[in-house]
């Protein structure tokens, strides 16, 4: 749905990245796990496709966080609490299948963000958030409110555990009991993650990102490849089931 | 106030349709929109076999527009008559259905085939600038033009809309030869080519490198040539290139279009085709025009 959303606050969270919070009290009672909120940037004509960082009904506040990559992102990164943006939200399939289950949540740099609304749906959240080395590392407290447990690595070892989010996950599994295994991040993260919780027999889903135009499905912009053939990130997704998703395609 | 107009012989209760490409088989807006507020809806391109189109990226966006290289990606003919058909003749408003082939007999088939009760007209798609076989190959050859005008009118039992492409030297001449091949009416502006390169990388952003301009940067162009298209024929014109607003819509009339179609404005406001309708109106009203068909061609250069 659409919604004339008014800036709440604007915080910077490293060098590139930013949390915005948004009074959209439609929007916020109908988000659900993973899904997208698709934002316009002031001057700008396509929005940007956000994964849902956190929604609270009760203050009627969604949160977007967004690391600036563009044009469009940097514009956003300026906008003053009062202003209006327009979002259309909550759009497309996230992650469904949570309710209840032991999840271990795997984020990726800019890719931990719709994880933390998400862990607020498992039955037990537990976080491995990844990044490059420890000057990325962002929200881990919030994620720490939210999870049992939480994990940090690095690429570098600057923080926490030292090596790939795969490497990680395939300790993690082998120790402790998962239903499920929910992923955000770079393709190949996504792609490697999946693959352990997989040969793991768990169930795996992860959310991919595609450039997009309408937002709505029509455009077919923002295609991915699957087992049951070409599928919209922004409307069939942004959250597959792993078991489904073609990395080589 | 009266907003219904004739369009190639075509009732539309008003003269706000959508573009091709831009709102799949009219399902997607169902929760922003009633397609039946709108005088038609243009369906996606329609081909004889299902089509994957090209590799992402597919867009990108530009000053004040936009570029894409969908590639008319489609189920192709068969499977939409199969499993869309029956949606899209409940939708409530005229349905112009457009065709994309890389032979003459491709588009041909595509044609005949879309004979049927639900489809009120055919647009001729040969302006696709994203694809290597057919699509704008077609558009910018007069003579070709003529011959697949003739070819697709002697196939059809639809009012036949020929789309044309901006990516030539005189547009006139090639309205003209559609006009000689037998159209009932055009269409016109499709994209126009583009290139975006990311500097960092040094690559094109888009996969297949080039792709077609749309939205309000190409809005001048656009009003430029449905002008002088009007002014060469004695064709109906179906006007769209970068409309955002009701003020855009009356301008793109008053250059000669009968009817307009929304396109890249409803990427960024998915409500943007009844919104603009009721600009329009709002416009009428300002203006003290109580029929839309007063506004159409009306364009003074003294």
């Amino acid at each position: 749905m659409l919604e004339d959303t008014r800036v709440v606050s604007l915080d910077r969270l490293n060098d590139t990245t930013y949390s915005l919070t948004l009074r959209a009290p439609k929007i916020a009672a109908a988000a659900r796990a993973g899904q997208l909120a698709h934002v316009t940037c002031p001057g700008f004509l396509l929005r940007r496709p956000f994964g849902i960082c956190d929604a609270d009904a009760a203050e009627g506040t969604i949160r977007v966080c967004f690391e600036v990559r563009g044009d469009g992102t940097e514009a956003l990164a300026k906008v003053n609490a009062g202003d209006v943006l327009s979002v259309n939200g909550a759009v497309g399939h996230g992650f469904e299948d949570i309710k209840g289950r032991r999840v271990l949540f795997v984020g990726g740099g800019i890719g931990i963000f719709p994880l933390l609304y998400a862990a607020r749906f498992a039955g037990v959240a537990t976080a491995a958030l990844c990044f490059r080395d420890k000057s990325r590392v962002v929200l881990a407290p919030d994620f720490a409110k939210v999870c049992k447990e939480i994990f940090l690595a690095t690429d570098d070892g600057s923080l926490g555990f030292h090596g790939y989010a795969a490497d990680l996950v395939n300790e993690l599994i082998a120790t402790h009991e998962y239903d499920c295994v929910c992923v955000c991040g770079p393709k190949i993260m996504m792609k490697t993650v999946s693959e352990v919780a997989l040969g793991a027999g768990l169930d795996c889903y992860v959310s991919l990102e595609e450039r997009m135009g309408c937002g709505v499905g029509a455009c077919l912009a923002c295609v991915c490849q699957t087992m049951l053939g070409q599928k919209r990130v922004c409307i069939d997704g942004p959250v597959f089931d792993a078991k489904e998703v073609r990395w080589d395609a | 106030m009266k907003l219904a107009v004739n369009f190639a012989g075509v009732e539309l209760k008003n003269p706000i349709a959508t573009a091709s490409g831009t709102c799949g088989f009219g399902m997607e807006y169902l929760p922003y929109y009633k397609a039946s507020e709108l005088g038609a809806v243009t369906l996606k391109a329609l081909s004889i076999r299902p089509k994957a189109g090209n590799a992402v990226v597919r867009i990108a966006e530009t000053p004040s527009g936009m570029l894409n290289s969908i590639g008319l990606q489609n189920p192709g003919v068969d499977s939409f008559l199969e499993n869309k058909l029956e949606f899209v003749k409940n939708l409530g408003t005229k349905i112009i259905a457009n065709i994309a082939g890389e032979s003459m007999e491709d588009y041909e088939a595509v044609a005949e085939k879309l004979n049927v009760d639900g489809i009120d007209m055919i647009e001729l798609n040969i302006s696709c600038p994203n694809v290597s076989d057919g699509g704008l190959a077609f558009g910018t050859n007069p003579k070709i033009v003529e011959e697949i005008t003739s070819r697709i009118k002697k196939k059809t039992e639809k009012p036949l809309i020929v789309k044309l492409s901006p990516n030539v030297t005189d547009i006139t001449e090639i309205a003209r030869a559609a006009e000689s091949g037998g159209a009932d009416a055009l269409s016109l502006i499709n994209t126009l080519m583009g290139m975006r390169i990311d500097a960092h990388t040094r690559r094109p952003v888009l996969s297949r490198g080039s792709g077609g301009l749309s939205g309000p940067a190409v809005k001048p162009v656009a009003l430029h040539m449905i002008s002088a298209v009007h002014r060469a024929v004695d064709l109906p014109l179906l006007g769209m290139g970068g409309i955002m607003t009701g003020r855009d819509a009356a301008e793109f009339l008053i250059a000669g279009a009968t009817a307009v179609a929304i396109g890249t404005a409803a990427f960024a406001d998915p409500k943007a085709p009844v919104r603009i309708l009721g600009e329009l109106r709002e416009f009428m009203a300002a203006e003290g025009v109580e029929d839309v068909n007063d506004l159409i061609g009306t364009l003074k250069f003294n």
